[in-house]
């Protein structure tokens, strides 16, 4: 079973990498932009048919190591 | 005294720290992250370096190695822990230091000489030194900048948890003489005990006048007691 998982910096966490990024696509004249947060994406493939097992061994991926809380959010979506 | 420092793959400052804990007859092991047991010791170091190539998160593998659940234990057990630059990270990444170490800043990788004030000496880490006495110390590194929450950070400034901040030669603590951004000038933390110290600057570095500085010795110092 594959999975999408996006990771995110929470709101009130400074993101200089997506400040700096926003930047660089106003100067190349993007216009109507209001903000660029950066993150980072996961593909998993899991060896489970149990959808809700499955989920919950990506979340405890995510709790244990691909996420540090403290900072950053993450979303879980199931692929295909 | 005994001391250990960890080794793991990327690690660049180990034998740095060594030298300078040998110079003062630490009695020191290396120790490979895939150790499963730890030596009985007075001192734990986690050196500076790029754990693992500072994948996912810089520290964050290191994090899950086989020797730092031995570390965490200690620590715990209120064994003296030192996490320096990546050892700062990792510290962070197992739980034993709260927050975050975000990207710099600036976005670049920094290496140069700064200045620290040491805020708090009443501590095991910092008892050789004056209070506010300004050091001169080396960073290097592109995840430095210290970030956690208000609650936390009362915490750390009403319990003298943060020893050390940025500063310029004068001692003047302000954004001029921030290198990273972190949040209050804040260059190292300890735990509520204050067994475990995590620093962003070099000591090690700054242990030998023949290469630098002695700045950094009075912390490895301090320890001996």
């Amino acid at each position: 079973m594959k999975f999408e998982v996006t990771v995110t910096l929470k709101k009130d966490v400074l993101d200089p990498q997506g400040k700096v990024v926003s930047q660089t696509l106003k100067n190349i004249g993007i216009k109507n932009l209001t903000q660029v947060r950066q993150g980072k994406y996961f593909e998993i493939d899991v060896d489970e048919k149990d959808s809700s097992k499955a989920i919950d061994q990506v979340k405890e991926m995510c709790e244990k190591l691909l996420v540090n809380q403290i900072i950053e959010d993450f979303k879980i979506k199931k692929a295909g | 005294m005994k001391s250990s420092v960890i080794v793991f793959p990327g690690s660049n400052c180990d034998r740095d720290i060594a030298i300078a804990l040998e110079k003062l007859q630490f009695k020191n092991s290396m120790v490979w992250h895939k150790e499963t047991e730890l030596p009985k010791s007075d001192l734990i170091v986690l050196p500076g370096g790029f754990s693992y190539g500072d994948y996912l998160r810089s520290g964050a593998i290191a994090a899950k190695s086989n020797i730092l659940s031995e570390v965490v234990d200690a620590g715990k057990k209120g064994a003296l822990v030192l996490g320096i630059c990546n050892g700062f990270q990792i510290l962070i990444e197992c739980g034993l230091l709260k927050g975050a170490l975000l990207r710099n800043s600036g976005l670049k990788f920094i290496s140069k000489d700064i200045f620290v004030k040491v805020i708090s000496n009443k501590n095991k880490f910092f008892n050789k030194y004056q209070s506010e006495e300004v050091l001169k110390l080396n960073i290097a590194h592109n995840e430095g900048n210290y970030f956690t929450n208000k609650e936390h950070l009362k915490e750390l400034e009403d319990n003298d948890l943060i020893p050390i901040k940025y500063c310029n030669e004068k001692g003047e603590i302000d954004s001029n003489s921030n290198p990273n951004g972190s949040i209050n000038n804040i260059a190292g933390i300890f735990n509520n005990n204050k067994n475990i110290l995590g620093m962003m600057p070099h000591p090690e570095r700054m242990s030998d006048k023949l290469l630098s500085s002695e700045d950094g010795l009075p912390l490895f110092l301090s320890l001996i007691n």
